[in-house]
């Protein structure tokens, strides 16, 4: 079990580092001017030289790249005219317009994504895993067939044109915007409501849809008629032994679907106005901020890998035929 | 059946006087993962280990033993699915068992399998024509403008409507699905014909009448098989020969008659002995019984000397250090026991 | 299993009990219709079976697939999706009626006065919950007690059914537990509150024959044990030999022959029955041509008019008229013997057995 959990760690990590090299290599090699625009309209030759000079964009690509890692892994320095910044590891590097170190500023986006998406994956999860499963127990009722029907209306809408009705309609709603969970949980949580039930609802569909094809996979199994005929109810069959079952594999498409979710709250970001890390790699983007979208790049691969393993070693908890790997 | 249309360019060698099938201390070991926190040395499931086999022309070979003993992992290696770990098999006296697929062809179309799951086996989006037509193409066995009225000539081969050769596998019974697996085989006009359990999924009623058929095959094309399958009365049946198989080897081998009437090995007399006899309630003395204890050890780490001897009866001490080997101990009947004798009464009632 | 020491073979023989006529009935199946809607028609599954079980004795449900020898047994223990199965007729185990009883009997019923063992361990028993864990739930949904009073009850439960170690063994999983060993504690599961009758579908048919052995000998220990009333649903005809008192065969969905186990066996009086031992290839003697039964059993959508077997039967033009295809045979007594009944037409079927089909059989 140990040995597992192990072997997986590591191979997560060589995962981080090959995409980091591989994003690394995408973006230095791309033909921008950071130093342009850093140096704004009004520049000189002599400037723009200085401050390539500074950000070490004067060394070869190679050299850059071995520099980078090291910053993460140790920091590093920068000097701008004479001026020497020390960058603690792990040192993701400035941001070319805000002047910021970008750990800063992924640091103050990433709590509002993870907030957000986590709060969402709490609606969804909830709603989707309970209506499938009823959904499934009443297999071909008018009930099974309405809610099966809600899903594919809540399906057909577009995330975005869902996130756009809820901000326009539902007023009644608190004022949307980000308050740190730390200062105060209330008002943390009431600024998150309308990106959670945006998230919510409309992934709550497709997660009904999934629950309810496993647990009608799941009901029909052996083991599932055995239960019944033990004599215990029908609440405890289907809830203990049809969910146990019928969870496993939603609980795998969850651990996928997280991570995509992590790095493209960029909608909700941006329709409820909360400072995140998709609001932060969009103005990025759109500046040529190649520090800040590394960063960005790094660490939605370190949540991809992260969650994905997570989902294996539950997958072990749910699953004893597999703890032995 | 007619005589063939295009007789396919051969392209299999062979050696004069040499049987039409042979293995020779063939193995089949698969890697396992270790279990347990901190195994990390490679496991070997054995599960062929050793087996001798010996098939004539137009002679059926029943190879029976329980679930793990290596039976079916045999089927795959005779018709080349698998590649052997060691010891070589030989088709009329030539090596296949490291063959490359380009070589192998050939011996393919002459080595034909028949599998149990009629339900699996069979493409559901192709029609049954498509199904032996390409077989036929497949190898060769006839020109395009001739396929259609072979498929139908198999099809009634079979015993299936040869009109029907347009429908879909979903459309026909469990037995006719067998019926079509058989058909497929048969196009290629194979020499030989593995089949592993091929009615083990029927009911009885409808495995009497694939075992009809497959006996009429045999006379009537002069087919051999090698027949895998559980059910002991089934093999007997069919059989010739029968070959019992425990833990990837085999124990005990010979002529149907003495093997199921003297039988030497404890193992073969174990098994005969726990098939349940209709016979008891026709007035036939219920036999005595021999009651195995256990079930079969793991493959990965079978006992040492004899593999059967930690649910053996007779085991004394040489049985743990020293393997015994196949050897004739009646005519024809090879079995391989220290203490190797026949029952001292019959195991199996005899019927009135 | 290797914490098994060697043993010389235990020398077990088995002789028929006689037939106990008159002793009362344990479970009693009255004209018991079970029937499916489907989006192609009515599956008529089960058509006016009617049979009875006292306690301490073993009746064998024989039949082929789609016979309806699984659904008339899930019938028996409530086990249809009410909204999906249409039942009527009359199920009474231990005078209670079982086919208008309420979700909430049932599942006092169930498992408690009666209880099941499916026919493949491996999925029968939920792979993610511990064999113990399995066993106790069963207990506790009928016991008022204690984790760790169930928890020593299944381990007694474990060691009566013969699986060694069971104060480890309570703790694994299934996928730890060989095939033989997983319907070991599948019984223990059934057994654990000594049911009274026990309904056993295909016990043995996904086990090997060695196997096999030890679980027919273990049923047939524990019934003697627990005196229950066993219902024991196989194709095997070999298997039934060993271990029933009595045999129904279902074909179609209705009960074609019904009586002791010697007798019907020994001389059938239903063209399906003779087909069937036709069909079976004996282990001694020179092997003879088997005579297979002609065709496949018919769809439970369209069941045939008349006698259900008549398009399969060799002998219907022994009988006069067009009886076979327009007239559904009555299941009764067909020759002096009252004690066991068949369905069919045919005039003096035992000496139609004797003469005809006798010196044929493998």
């Amino acid at each position: 079990m140990l040995l597992y959990i192990l072997k997986r760690v590591l191979s997560a990590i060589s995962v981080v580092i090959v995409t980091l090299v591989a994003s690394f290599a995408l973006f230095f090699f791309a033909p921008t001017d950071p130093a342009g625009v850093i140096c704004g309209p009004r520049c000189t030759p002599e400037r723009v030289a200085d401050i390539e000079a500074s950000l070490g964009l004067d060394q070869p690509k190679a050299e850059q790249i071995l520099l980078y890692m090291k910053g993460i892994v140790v920091g590093r320095e920068y000097s701008t005219g004479g001026v020497v910044r020390e960058c603690a590891a792990p040192c993701l590097g400035y941001s070319y317009t805000l002047g910021q170190p970008v750990t800063k500023l992924i640091g103050a986006a990433l709590p509002v994504t993870v907030s957000i998406v986590l709060g969402g994956a709490v609606v969804y999860l909830l709603v989707g895993v309970l209506a499938g499963t009823i959904a499934a127990q009443v297999r071909g009722t008018s009930l099974d067939r309405f809610v099966v029907g809600t899903t594919l209306v809540v399906q057909a809408i577009p995330y975005f044109v869902f996130a756009l009705l809820i901000a326009l309609y539902a007023t009644f709603l608190p004022d949307s915007g980000y308050h740190p969970i730390t200062e105060n949980p209330f008002l943390w949580a009431s600024g998150l409501l309308a990106a959670w039930l945006t998230v919510g609802v409309t992934n709550a569909a497709s997660y009904t849809r999934y629950s309810r094809a496993s647990m009608i996979e799941a009901l029909g199994q052996d083991f599932v008629r055995t239960a019944t005929s033990k004599g215990i109810s029908r609440r405890r069959v289907v809830y203990r032994h049809g969910l146990r079952a019928g969870l496993t594999p939603v609980v795998t498409i969850f651990g996928i679907d997280l991570a995509f979710q992590l790095t493209g709250a960029i909608f909700t970001e941006s329709i409820f106005n909360l400072p995140g890390l998709g609001q932060l790699a969009l103005r990025a983007f759109g500046q040529y901020d190649l520090p800040v979208l590394m960063g960005g790049v790094l660490i939605g691969s370190v949540l991809l890998v992260v969650m994905n393993l997570v989902v294996d070693i539950v997958y072990t908890f749910l699953d004893p035929r597999v703890r032995l790997g | 059946m007619t005589a063939a249309t295009t007789p396919a360019k051969s392209g299999v060698r062979s050696v004069p006087g040499a049987p039409l099938l042979e293995l020779e201390n063939v193995k089949m070991h698969f890697k396992a993962k270790g279990e347990g926190l901190l195994a990390r040395k490679t496991q070997w499931v054995q599960a062929v280990d050793g087996v001798d086999l010996t098939v004539q022309p137009g002679e059926t070979l029943g190879l029976v033993g329980e679930s793990g003993c290596g039976k079916s992992t045999t089927a795959r290696l005779i018709t080349r699915l698998l590649e052997p770990t060691a010891g070589q098999i030989r088709y009329q006296g030539v090596d296949i068992a490291h063959m490359s697929e380009r070589k192998l062809r050939p011996y393919r179309r002459e080595i034909q399998l028949i599998f149990q799951d009629p339900y699996s086996s069979l493409n559901p989006r192709h029609t049954v024509g498509t199904i032996v037509g390409t077989a036929l193409r497949t190898h060769g066995m006839v020109a395009k403008s001739g396929e259609l009225s072979r498929v139908q000539e198999l099809l009634e081969v079979v015993g299936l409507n040869p009109e029907h050769y347009n429908r879909y596998p979903h459309e026909f019974s469990g037995g006719q699905r067998q019926r079509i697996g058989i058909a497929r085989a048969l196009a290629a006009r194979p020499k030989i014909i593995v089949a592993d359990e091929p009615v083990s999924a029927l009911d009885v009623s409808i495995q009497a009448q694939v075992m009809n058929l497959l006996e009429s095959l045999r006379k009537e094309l002069g087919i051999a098989f090698v027949f895998i399958a559980h059910d002991l009365g089934v093999v007997r049946h069919f059989c010739d020969r029968i070959a019992v198989m425990y833990l990837g080897r085999v124990v005990e081998e010979g002529p149907r008659d003495s093997l199921y009437e003297k039988p030497q090995h404890p193992y073969t007399q174990a098994l005969l002995s726990a098939v349940p006899d209709i016979g008891v309630v026709r007035g036939v003395p219920p036999k005595n019984r021999i009651r195995l204890v256990g079930d079969v050890p793991s493959p990965v780490d079978p006992p040492s000397g004899c593999r059967f001897r930690t649910r053996c009866w007779k085991a004394q001490d040489i049985c743990a250090t020293d393997d015994p080997a196949l050897i004739e101990r009646a005519p024809a009947q090879r079995v391989a026991c220290h203490f190797a004798e026949p029952p001292a009464e019959s195991i199996l009632a005899e019927t009135a | 299993m290797s914490d098994q020491t060697p043993g010389a073979p235990t020398t077990v023989s088995r002789v028929p009990r006689e037939s106990a006529a008159g002793e009362e009935a344990y479970l009693e199946v009255t004209d018991l219709q079970v029937q499916f809607p489907t989006a192609d028609g009515l599956v008529r599954a089960v058509q006016g079976l009617s049979y009875s079980v006292p306690l301490r004795r073993t009746l064998a449900i024989v039949g082929e697939s789609g016979s309806g020898k699984s659904v008339s047994s899930m019938a028996v223990l409530g086990l249809h999706d009410r909204r999906v199965a249409r039942i009527t007729g009359s199920i009474k185990v231990g005078g209670r009626e079982i086919v208008n009883m309420s979700d909430k009997d049932l599942e006092g019923f169930r498992g408690g006065d009666a209880a099941m063992i499916f026919q493949d361990p491996q999925s029968s028993l939920h792979p993610y919950f511990t064999v113990g864990d399995q066993i106790m739930e069963s207990y506790r949904a009928h016991n008022n007690v204690s984790k760790r009073a169930a928890k020593e009850r299944a381990i007694d439960m474990l060691n009566r059914v013969g699986i060694p170690n069971p104060k480890r063994r309570v703790d694994q999983y299934p996928h730890e537990f060989s095939g033989g060993m997983r319907q070991r504690a599948m019984i223990a599961m059934a057994l654990v509150n000594d049911p009274k009758l026990l309904i056993a579908d295909e016990p043995t048919t996904a086990l090997d024959v060695t196997v096999q052995a030890q679980i027919l000998d273990l049923i047939a220990d524990l019934q003697r044990d627990f005196g229950s009333a066993v219902v024991f649903i196989t194709h095997d005809l070999g298997v039934v030999a060993e271990i029933a008192d009595d045999i129904l065969v279902m074909y179609a969905g209705t009960a074609v022959e019904h009586g002791p186990v010697n007798k019907i066996l020994g001389e059938p009086l239903h063209p399906y029955a003779w087909g069937l031992l036709e069909s079976i290839p004996a282990l001694t003697g020179e092997p003879q041509p088997l005579h297979p039964i002609p065709g496949s059993p018919p769809s439970l959508l369209a069941v045939p008019s008349g006698c259900p077997f008549h398009p399969r039967c060799e002998f219907k033009d022994r009988v006069p008229d067009d009886w076979c295809t327009t007239l559904r045979p009555e299941l009764v007594p067909r020759t002096a013997d009252q004690g066991r009944t068949s369905r069919c037409h045919l005039k003096e079927p035992d000496k139609v057995f004797a003469t005809e089909v006798l010196p044929r059989l493998p």
